[in-house]
């Protein structure tokens, strides 16, 4: 498997979008592991990472649950395929941009990449699509026990899995969820909801993580504290928060239909008639208005069957993607106009939408 | 909190007074303007109380600053610049001043999670082995032969679990 074939083949992210998957998009969690005997791989001599590096790929392709896996050295990639990955939420932008002996492990599906020598040794992550914390827990407690067998973890009974950051300390598990939530956007109620939220201990960030805005109003919110809580419990609490913001956001659309559907269905509506006829579009512009034509399938307004089309723009009409699809590499300018032309194209036949003013969500 | 009158970050006077309760404990940090709006105080939404709290919650003396990690090297220093640590042993060595850091970061100072009993269980062979290992050379030395041989019986015991469990 190469990384082009990888973009073009169905993917946990790109093509498992159903109603179910309305709010909450994805789900993921990671796990911070790092081998006893190595320094971190921020502090190691470049012989001991790459030492740290043939350990952890020689561990990772005797999983069975990475049977088929792509493994590629970060120095193999092009600036644009790490881009791509990026986008994916299979690599971060930590690690593309790391020195040598760094590396990724991506399984067939896409539902489970590992990064080699990114802040940890160790970066486990698994990715499911829609509400689905419990199964992801499963998923990657399941392939930690079993790199396990191999390698020698770094683990203390009183603090347990040491990581190079210690806010990561203990569990080394961050859980978080990547949600939809235009309602509370454009009810200006989302800064009430990440005070809140962070009250709980959870953060909320944008979908790219820390410092990434929030165009297209995805958030992803996670678990803020790693020590002093079993990973169950982390779960248990983060899964409670989120049932409670996606009451919030139900509530929000409810009232919105409510108290001033014109507006709505105006926002709507242009949002469908800029991406038909537009010519430019910039990247936070395009998420905005697939937010918009996304939140007007979820109230019935366009046709369920287009939610897998939207749900995939939103990740093809990123850069990255972008440029892969034309098979090159282009300024933000010319981006803007191929983005448009992409975008147009792909709503000519749309389902028109029907409003209505029974809708309810 | 010793001066209050003081930034957790530099030197300069402090004008914003933060407290923040997350799970129900309070966090308080005391900044300057500037390191302030640097840390993006003044914007509630993109501002993680963690990560400041990681850089702020301590104030090493300078001698505390110059020790070293005998296993990688890594100075207190080197963890307050970039906060991370150098090699897992760097969490015995700054042992002192983590333990505050860890009870503002985190809900608790202990781990409660998943442990690796594999590797653990392989671990803990591998001591009992070279426990042994030791024990039989003294015997040896101080001529007592009886407890060699109990030993070397051991040792030999210890090794074929050893060799069944360890996979490399």
């Amino acid at each position: 498997m190469t990384i082009a074939s990888l973009i073009d083949t169905p993917s946990e992210l790109t093509d498992a979008s159903n109603s179910k998957t309305a709010i909450v998009l994805m789900t993921r969690i990671r796990l911070a592991r790092n081998l006893a005997s190595v320094p971190f791989p921020g502090w190691a001599r470049p012989a001991q990472r790459e030492e740290a590096y043939d350990v952890c790929r020689t561990a990772l392709a005797g999983a069975t649950s990475m049977k088929r896996s792509l493994c590629i050295g970060v120095s193999e990639l092009s600036e644009l395929e790490k881009q791509i990955l990026v986008e994916r939420h299979l690599i971060s932008r930590e690690l593309s941009g790391a020195k040598s002996g760094a590396g990724v492990v991506i399984s067939q599906n896409q539902a489970i990449s590992v990064m080699i020598n990114e802040e940890d040794h160790l970066r486990i992550q698994v990715l499911r699509s829609g509400f689905q914390l419990k199964k992801a827990w499963n998923t990657i407690n399941d392939l930690d026990t079993a790199l396990e067998e191999q390698l020698d973890y770094a683990f203390s009974a009183k603090q347990g899995y040491l990581t190079a950051c210690p806010t990561n300390l203990g569990t080394g598990m961050r859980a978080s969820a990547m949600m939809h939530l235009p309602a509370l956007v454009i009810a200006g109620q989302m800064e009430k909801v990440v005070r809140a939220v962070n009250q709980l201990g959870m953060v909320v960030r944008g979908q790219f993580g820390e410092g990434s805005d929030a165009s297209g109003s995805i958030f992803q919110i996670s678990n803020q504290t790693t020590l002093g809580e079993s990973e169950p419990e982390i779960i248990k609490r983060l899964g409670s928060v989120l049932n409670t913001i996606i009451e919030h956001e139900t509530n929000a659309r409810q009232r919105l239909i409510e108290s001033d559907s014109g507006k709505l269905f105006d926002k709507i509506g242009r949002a469908f008639g800029i991406l038909q006829n537009s010519h430019l579009l910039n990247s936070a512009e395009a998420m905005n208005l697939l937010s918009l034509i996304r939140l007007g399938i979820d109230l019935g307004i366009f046709a369920e069957v287009e939610r897998p089309k939207v749900d995939r723009l939103f990740i093809e009409a990123q850069p990255g993607h972008l440029q892969h699809a034309q098979r090159g590499e282009f300024e933000a300018g010319q981006r803007d106009l191929m983005r448009a032309a992409r975008l147009r194209s792909e709503f000519a036949n749309f389902t028109p939408p029907r409003f209505t003013e029974s809708h309810n969500n | 909190m010793a001066n209050p009158l003081k930034c957790d970050l530099c030197p300069k006077p402090a004008t914003v007074h933060l407290t923040q309760i997350v799970n129900n404990k309070v966090h308080k940090v005391d900044l300057c303007e500037e390191c302030a709006q640097a840390k993006g105080v003044t914007d509630p939404s993109g501002f993680s109380l963690a990560d400041l709290l990681l850089k702020a919650s301590l104030n090493p003396e300078p001698a505390e600053l110059a020790v070293r990690c005998e296993h990688c090297g890594c100075t207190q220093q080197d963890f307050k610049k970039h906060g991370r640590f150098g090699c897992p042993q760097c969490y015995d060595t700054f042992n002192a001043s983590i333990e505050p850091m860890l009870e503002s970061m985190h809900k608790g100072t202990v781990h409660t999670g998943k442990i690796p009993q594999r590797a653990l269980a392989r671990k803990s062979l591998y001591d009992r082995l070279t426990q042994l290992e030791d024990e039989l050379s003294e015997a040896v030395k101080t001529e007592r032969y009886e407890d060699a041989a109990r030993c070397r019986d051991e040792i030999s015991q210890v090794k074929q679990t050893y060799g069944q469990k360890s996979t490399r």
